[in-house]
């Protein structure tokens, strides 16, 4: 188990590596710094100045060794634009787009899998059909129409919920909604067709042959084996929620990662966007790692590699 | 009153061709004590017949039957909670694949006691100290320290004997093992099926033994029923149907077993030339007469059943004729 984990761990940290690398050699490509950040009315000289104040006349890869040696350290420099330090401005917007991001995943999995589980158990009724013409439209509704009907219905018509801001947990729950709902038609089909297959084995038949009540065989017996390439798709949506918020943040004006990497972008703000794409990256190394450990509770089977 | 009586039991499958007669008008009982050994080849329908009783029959299979009792309990007018009832405690199953038939999510300890603890109300303590008993009674050794264990970390053959102990659990009146000795290696085979024969002596339960393997049945069976294209052909005690076997088809299978010291090396096997008929659609007449080298025209006639003996009975126009030897 040990060599197992210290195994993940060297290639986690190449992953982490390499992605820096790119990362870096893409914002550097992508045009002169020194130019965007002096702005259009500078001089040639000003444009010197800030080159040779920034550090961008030395070569890539002193720039690079330079970036990494504070990195290591949780030092990510400071923002060209907010005049601040790169890891407190984060650390200001990470909580806000976990939370998001956490409670729009509960809500997908609190949907989508006992949906999904249903759907498999029933197979061919209507709410088997239902639930399938249901993934079909969540799919094809757009995140920002999404988010703004949520807006005018529950905020603006019912007075349900707050319209924007963060200030209250009450504030998360239509972005969450918005967020969750692009994964749980993936999330719910996987869970189905997983489903489909475990009730279709041997072992449930051993269940059933035993005379468990049909809840004990779906839940206990079905669902649990069901659920185990479930497990590894929600890490990834999680990923995505994470690093794809924007839209929902934008629409809520949530100030969370996702406008941060917005406003770094296109402010050429490298030190934050390089820091963003870093932090993205990390998180979801760990959460296929978390993912892998689940499963192995999950499945025993998968212990033993 | 026997334990299981079987009145004209009938298995239908839609299927897209058309209606797929499984089983045909299968009729056996079983008292307490007895072992029944259900022959046939694949697609014979005693898979089917098997899971027919216990109700486990796949959702499209339709089930007929003019009755189906087990210890006066009508299987067929039971109700879904009444049948689950049933299940595990007075009638057990034990299944082909050991490989599979064990949930690898759970410890081989979890599944036991959970067949116990469904149908009595005993504390896990209990549970677990007759499932280690039940596991030594099967043979396991070290029965206590595998219960940690998972299904995948024991071999086919041990796996089958949790399987074994698990039917018994509740200590059913009735054990159906369906081909309980199909997927292990030969040398297992024999251990299992003694083991089952032992523990249904000393259990006094009625044992239904599904199998192709003729070996099996001369070995555990006291009676055996003939399937053949879902129609039962002959059945009888053991000895009646192996020492004057009536039906062409049971005489064909019996030609297919070397004998020792009577078959001489290099001579061929008996073959049965040709193939099961379709199933789909109406059948009308011997479903073997196709392959049945005495086959005449009164076979695609409805085929009378006839007494042949005490319990022996078979399906087929023909005057039984002894078996040349």
């Amino acid at each position: 188990m040990l060599a197992f984990l210290l195994r993940r761990l060297a290639v986690a940290l190449s992953v982490v590596l390499t992605v820096s690398v790119i990362a870096f050699l893409l914002l550097h490509l992508s045009g002169d710094l020194a130019t965007d950040l002096a702005g259009p009315e500078a001089s040639p000289e000003q444009v010197a100045r800030v080159r040779v104040e920034y550090g961008l006349d030395q070569p890539l890869v002193v720039q690079y060794g330079h970036w990494l040696a504070g990195a290591v350290q949780f030092d990510f420099g400071r923002s060209f634009y907010f005049r601040e330090s790169v890891a407190s401005l984060l650390g200001d917007r990470i909580p806000i787009t976990l939370k998001l991001g956490a409670i729009a995943l509960g809500l997908a999995l609190l949907v989508a899998i006992p949906l999904g589980a249903l759907a498999a158990v029933k197979r061919g009724s209507w709410f088997d059909r239902g639930a399938l013409a249901f993934c079909a439209l969540g799919q094809a509704v757009p995140t920002f129409w999404l988010g703004l009907s949520l807006i005018i219905v529950f905020a603006v018509n019912l007075r349900w919920l707050p319209v924007s801001g963060n200030a209250t947990w009450s504030h998360y729950v239509l972005p969450s909604v918005a967020l969750g709902w692009y994964a749980i038609p993936a999330v719910m089909r996987l869970t189905r067709n997983g489903m489909l297959d475990v009730m279709a084995s041997d072992y449930i038949r051993t269940a059933r042959a035993k005379g468990l009540r049909p809840h004990t065989v779906i839940f206990k017996h079905a669902l649990r084996n069901a659920v185990v390439p479930v497990v590894a798709l929600a890490a990834v949506q999680f990923g995505f929620m994470l690093g794809g918020s924007i839209v929902v943040e934008a629409v809520f004006s949530l100030q969370g990662l996702g406008q941060l990497a917005w406003e770094a972008i296109a402010r050429k703000d490298f030190p934050v966007v390089q820091a963003i794409v870093m932090l993205l990256a990390t998180i979801y190394i760990l959460l296929t790692f978390l993912a892998d450990l689940l499963n192995a509770w999950l499945d025993p089977r998968i212990r033993v590699a | 009153m026997p334990l299981l009586d079987v009145d004209n039991l009938t298995i239908e499958i839609p299927t897209e061709a058309g209606l797929l007669h499984a089983v045909n008008g299968v009729s056996f009982t079983l008292e307490r004590g007895e072992t029944l050994a259900i022959v046939g080849e694949s697609g014979s329908g005693k898979s089917l017949t098997s899971l027919a009783l216990m109700d486990l029959l796949p959702s499209r299979a339709v089930r007929k039957a003019r009755s189906m009792r087990f210890d006066g309990i009508d299987l067929m007018t039971a109700g879904r909670r009444e049948m689950e009832d049933l299940r595990g405690d007075r009638m057990a199953m034990i299944f082909q694949e050991p490989m599979t038939s064990l949930n690898p999510a759970y410890t081989v300890g979890d599944q036991l006691a959970e067949a116990l603890r469904r149908h009595r109300p005993v504390g896990r303590a209990a549970a677990r100290d007759r499932a280690v008993h039940l596991l030594e009674r099967v043979g396991i050794t070290a029965a206590a320290s595998r219960l940690g264990q998972y299904p995948h970390q024991l071999s086919g053959g041990l796996r089958q004997r949790v399987m074994i102990a698990m039917g018994l659990m509740c200590e059913p009146d009735l054990i159906i093992a369906d081909e309980p000795t199909t997927a292990l290696d030969v040398t297992i085979q024999a251990q299992i099926l003694l083991l089952l024969r032992d523990i249904q002596r000393e259990f006094g339960m009625g044992l239904i033994l599904v199998t192709h393997d003729l070996g099996v049945v001369a070995r555990v069976a006291t009676k055996v029923a003939v399937m053949y294209a879902g129609r039962l052909v002959e059945t009888g005690p053991v000895e009646a149907v192996f020492g004057a076997p009536s039906h062409p088809y049971t005489q064909g299978l019996l030609r297919a077993i070397p004998v020792p010291g009577r078959t001489r090396p290099g001579e061929p096997l008996g073959t049965i030339p040709g193939q099961v008929p379709n199933l789909i659609g109406p059948l009308a007449g011997c479903a073997f007469r196709n392959r049945c080298d005495r086959a005449t025209d009164a076979c695609a006639a409805a085929i009378p059943e006839r007494d042949l003996g005490p319990g022996h009975r078979m399906a087929c126009v023909l005057d039984p004729v002894a078996v040349p030897a």
